[in-house]
Order: C-alpha cells, then structure tokens, then sequence
C-alpha cells in the first residue's frame, strides 16, 4: 500500500501508516496508564484551578469590592481576560468549520484538539461576565423567561444582551459540532476496549455502528453544520466588539472593531492552538499526523491575521487623527504615550511586529520559533484587550475623573485561575478521547497523506520507502 | 430494534478500493445487500450502492425558520404588546437591533434540531446498544453484509470469497 506520493503537495500524514496503525497510534493514547508528564502537569492545573476557585469565591463572598475597579475604570482585568478567552476559543470552529468549507485537509490533524481548546476556552470566558455580575444568584436574570417580576423581559436592545446569545449559541453549537464528530472515534475506542471501559466507551459511542447510510447523514451534518458555524464565528466576535463599538466612549465607538476583533480572534486562537498541539504532538508522539506542514499552514494563517490586526491599529490611529476630533485624537494619544504606555508598547510588539519573522519559510517550519511565537502572540492579544479597556477607561471627559487601576490578588488569582481550569480540562480530554480525528485521518490518507492514490500518483524511489513496500509484499 | 434471529453473512475487505469493486459487482449480481460498513466514510459509495440523498438539510432549513421566526416575533410581542419600553428614544419596534440576537438564535435552532434529527433518524443516541457485526470494522476493515433472509446464503459465501472478503456470518 505504501510508496505513492502526491506530485503537488507534501504528505499531511508521514510515516507509510495503515489503516490500523492509524488507529493504534491514536487510540493508545487513551488506553494507556497516565506518564509522568501528564500526572504532573495534571496535579499542577488542578492546584492552579484551585486558586482561580478560591478567588472565585472570595468575590463573590465579599464583593465586587475585592477587585481594584472605581468609578472611572468599571471594567478591569474582568472583561480583558473575557475577551481574551473568547478569542483564544475562536480557531476550533475556524479550523473545524471554515477549512472545512474550504476543503482544506491539513485541518484533519488539528480539527479535534482545536475544537475541545474552544469549548474550554468558552467556558473560561462565560466565567467573567457571570462572575462580573456580583450577584452571581442572579445570574439567571439576563435569560429573557417569563417571570413573576412582571413579567420583566430583558433589554434586546443592548449588545451585551446581543452577547449572551451569541456566547450561549457558539458554546452550543461547537460542542454539538466536536461531539458529533467524536462518536466514531469513541465507537472505536469502545470495539477495542473490555469490561467497563467498553460499556462507559458503549454509552459515549452512541451504538455507533459505521454503517453507509450513517456515515452519509454524519457528513452531511458535518458539513451543513460547517456552513452555519461559518458565519456563527464570525457574528460572535463580531458582538463582542459591539459591547464596545454601540458605546460613546472615544476609542471604542469606531466601525472598524467587528472585522478587527474577528482577526484578533483568529490569531490569538490560532496562536494557542500550536502553543497546545506543539506540546501535544511531542507528549504523545503525533509527529507522523501533525507535521511541519500544519505547523506552517497555522504560522501562515497567524502571519495574515496578524498583519490584518496591525493593519487596523495603524487605521485606527489614522482615523483619530483625521477625524479632527480631538477626544479621538486623545484617546489614541492617550494610549501610546499615557500612563499604560507600556501594555501599548506590548500589543504593538507582540502582535505586529514579532509575527512578520514568519515571511521566512524555514522560520515558519521552526518549531521552537514557532513555540515561543504563539505564547508571544497570546500575551500581545491579552495586551490588546487591556489596552482597549483599562487604558481608555483611564481617561475619562473629565480631567478630575481620570484615574489608574492595577489589579489585586483576587483578579490575578481568577485569570490564573481560569487557566488552570483551560488546562486540566485539556489533559482530561487528552487522557478519554483521540486528540487527532481518527476516522478524518483515515479519510485523508490516501487523498492527502503519503499513500495518495489520485491521478499523477507515481512510485517513490527513495530508499525507505522501498524498503517498507518490500517488508510489506513479503508478508 | 425487533429482526432477532437474523442471520447475516459478511465479508471484511482489507481496502476501500476493493469494497467499492465488490459492491458494484454485487449489484449487478441483483444481491441484496443489507449494509456496508465502514471506519470512515467511503466517497463514491453512495450512487454505488443507490442511497438516496440525505434530506438533513431541509429539516435544518426548517428548524433555523422556526428560529428566525421564534426570536424575531417573540422580541416585537415584548417589545410592542407585552412590555413597551422606550430606549434612548428610539421606536419600540426597532428592527435593527433585533438582527443579531435573530441571526444566533436561526443558527441554535437550525443546529440544535439537525443533530438531535440525525441522531432520531439514525436510531443513535446516549444507552443506544446496537449489534456490531466486527471489531475491526471501526479500526481498518470494510464490511459487506448480507441477510440470509432475502439472499441465498451459499450465493452469498461464495460472492465474497470471490471478491477477496474475509467471510464470516452472525446471528443477531
């Protein structure tokens, strides 16, 4: 079976596998005893987590009061590390939904990992507005239910209203998406399995079958969901930014945010996408299905998103000052050179200038370059949403107003926190299902992987593969 | 499911390749088959093996209405009858503002009820124990199957060793 090679472009899967090898070198993974890795980055997440829950439950015990925030700078580190978060989960649904409409292939490799990254990032950031609340009891109010208060409905007029629908929506819709293509793969977790962890794999499995008919209907939904995902993640970042954009607030009222923040997204996602598949694909030996190619095909996506976003600082600061509207002017003049000059300084290193090493292709297939990128770029996307925030915030109409803010513990311990929960959910996931789509790798193998059988497909010559097709005829 | 007692022969083949080979010859042998199984979805089976198109995306088209219609015409009965309130003087009934929360709740509706329709239509879903033929099917076989009950068992047997399968037969 091996020895073919596509002319036109490298293999998205190395190593001559088979089917079943596929199958093994994904699924064994789960069967196996936690490593000593796993087990101490484990303990580590949780103690982590621990923190961000202690702090949780510190605000909420003795208030709002316990963060650093005043009457001028009402949203701190609270709604910086909510957008940030939103924008980390924004490359599962891209990867799973956009390339998926685009017939991309190398998305195979990373669509799992990225869609499960999403989820938990999601739930990472619908943590701050219900936490930012106060009265998280009350929490319930911002869902429009009939209610004995009237009943009292909610303000559909408001963006952050607008928010908690998109939020509520994408979280919905990516774990139906991620789930519906993990039921094969548990199907074949479970035919491998015995005893108990064949009937917990049975349950999770669905009685999954792999029959034709079956196997048609799941990609139709596949792809029918793909479509409306498609502009889904687009409209979510897109409200997002309007809980800034339908505000007065010189910095934040410009037309420019929806697009700015989609491309945002999609870099600070895409970012820790390879920071996790990175790790990932060394731990588990992945190698073979999460090539250099993926890690190129991502830094190419990390160097236009990150060009677009460097694009829409200079624009902004353009506008500002061609608008002859000096509260503009101030805002931005305010950003690069005010009290919060360095977070500015951060944003516009991390995010512009760092990305533009990735025009140089042997850079862009660097593995440690690319490592120490994506954690770059995630700090420069944190940068950015402190600058929009607590920088504009900062300076209000009024000179008497203006005022500083730093954080507390307690906020350090909730965004510490939350990244304890990002990564023990992470681990699990790594330990109970596939991080690469086992039947997706299969489909691909011989359309994308190296054993290509299309049209132009010619013998390779070069010596081990060879020598496997040898080892393979003898059997 | 109620067909206890079914006998089924099947055949493994090792490629999708041979598979598809099979499944044409079987069909112009006029044997019924009763289902072909695979780890993945095999392309170009379906016209081979006459499986109608899917009509999942009519029903997603029709859910995602219901949602259009759902958050558009429950926020104007709370914005205009039940509850009308002013805000930042614009009209009660204000179209624009009710676009994004429309958008997401057509997309929740159209996708929450296609997979729930998948999973109804497919006769899947969490507890669901189905009859596996073979292990291997979900690792790196491709399965042919046979009911003993509308194709003759020994044509069956010999069609599949013919065509290179592996045979082996189940009762379920």
């Amino acid at each position: 079976m091996s020895g073919h090679v596509s002319p036109i472009r490298p293999p998205l899967v190395t190593g001559n596998k088979t089917y079943h090898q596929i199958t093994e070198d994904l699924i064994s993974p789960t069967e196996r005893v936690p490593s000593k890795a796993w087990i101490i980055g484990f303990i580590l997440s949780v103690s982590v987590f621990a923190v961000g829950a202690f702090c949780i439950l510190w605000t909420i015990w003795n208030g709002i009061g316990t963060w650093d925030l005043n009457r001028t700078i009402n949203w701190g580190w609270d709604i910086t590390n909510f957008v940030w978060w939103i924008g980390i989960g924004h490359a599962g649904t891209l990867i799973s939904a956009i390339l998926l409409i685009f017939r991309q292939k190398w998305r195979t490799g990373v669509n799992r990992a990225a869609e499960a990254m999403t989820i938990f990032a999601v739930m990472c950031a619908g943590l701050f507005p219900l936490i930012h609340m106060g009265r998280i009891w009350l929490a319930m109010f911002i869902f429009p239910y009939p209610n004995t208060r009237g009943p009292l409905w909610v303000n559909f007029n408001s963006p952050l209203l607008w928010d908690v629908f998109a939020i509520s929506t994408y979280f919905t819709v990516s774990l139906l998406f991620w789930y519906t293509g993990l039921v094969p793969d548990f199907a074949t977790v479970r035919d491998r399995a015995k005893g108990m962890r064949k009937k917990i794999y049975n349950f999770l499995s669905f009685g999954w079958t792999g029959s034709a008919k079956h196997w048609q209907r799941w990609e139709y939904l596949s792809l029918i969901l793909a479509g409306i995902a498609t502009p889904l993640v687009l409209s979510v970042h897109t409200i997002v930014s309007f809980d800034f954009a339908t505000s007065v607030i010189p910095g934040w009222h410009t037309t420019i945010f929806p697009p700015y923040f989609v491309a945002g997204a999609i870099f600070s996602g895409f970012a820790m996408v390879l920071t996790l598949m990175i790790i990932t694909r060394k731990i588990l030996g992945l190698e073979d299905y999460i090539t250099i190619e993926h890690v190129e095909s991502m830094n190419k996506v990390i160097l236009v998103t990150g060009t677009i976003v460097g694009v829409a600082y200079l624009t902004e600061l353009f506008i500002a000052w061609y608008s002859g509207y000096v509260y503009e002017q101030f805002a931005f003049f305010n950003r690069a050179a005010g009290p919060y000059w360095w977070s500015y300084f951060g944003m516009m290193f991390c995010n512009v200038l760092s990305p533009q090493l990735f025009w140089k292709k042997s850079w862009r297939r660097n593995i440690w370059l690319t490592f120490f990128m994506s954690i770059f770029i995630n700090i420069g996307m944190w940068f950015e949403r402190f600058v929009i925030i607590a920088t504009t915030l900062a300076r209000d109409y009024l000179p008497s107003s203006w005022s500083y803010y730093s954080p507390t513990w307690v906020e350090i311990g909730i965004f510490i926190g939350t990244m304890g929960l990002f990564f023990t959910l992470y681990l699990i996931f790594c330990r109970v299902a596939p991080v690469v789509a086992v039947a997706e790798i299969k489909s691909i193998l011989k359309t994308g992987g190296n054993q290509y059988v299309g049209p132009d497909a010619h013998h390779a010559h070069s010596h081990d593969e060879v020598e496997v097709k040898a080892e393979t005829e003898s059997h | 499911m109620a067909h206890h007692n079914k006998e089924v022969i099947y055949g493994l083949y090792d490629d999708e390749t041979d598979l598809l080979k099979a499944v044409k010859e079987a069909k112009d042998l006029h044997l019924d088959i009763m289902d072909v199984y695979s780890p993945f979805p095999v392309h170009g089976l379906d016209p081979i093996l006459g499986l109608a198109e899917s009509r999942l995306h009519i029903a997603g088209f029709v859910y995602g209405s219901l949602g259009t219609l759902t958050a558009f015409l429950g926020m104007t009965w709370v914005f205009t009858k039940d509850w009308p309130v002013i805000f930042g003087g614009k009209p009660y009934w204000s179209v624009p503002a009710f676009i994004p929360i429309t958008f997401e709740l057509t997309v929740l509706f159209a996708c929450v009820g296609m997979v729930i329709t998948f999973y109804i239509v497919c006769g899947l879903g969490p507890g669901v124990t189905n009859v596996y033929l073979d292990d291997r099917i979900t690792d790196d076989k491709f399965c042919i199957a046979f009911d003993t009950a509308t194709v003759d068992g020994a044509a069956a047997k010999s069609f599949l060793t013919k065509t290179g399968a592996e045979v082996n037969h189940k009762v379920i």
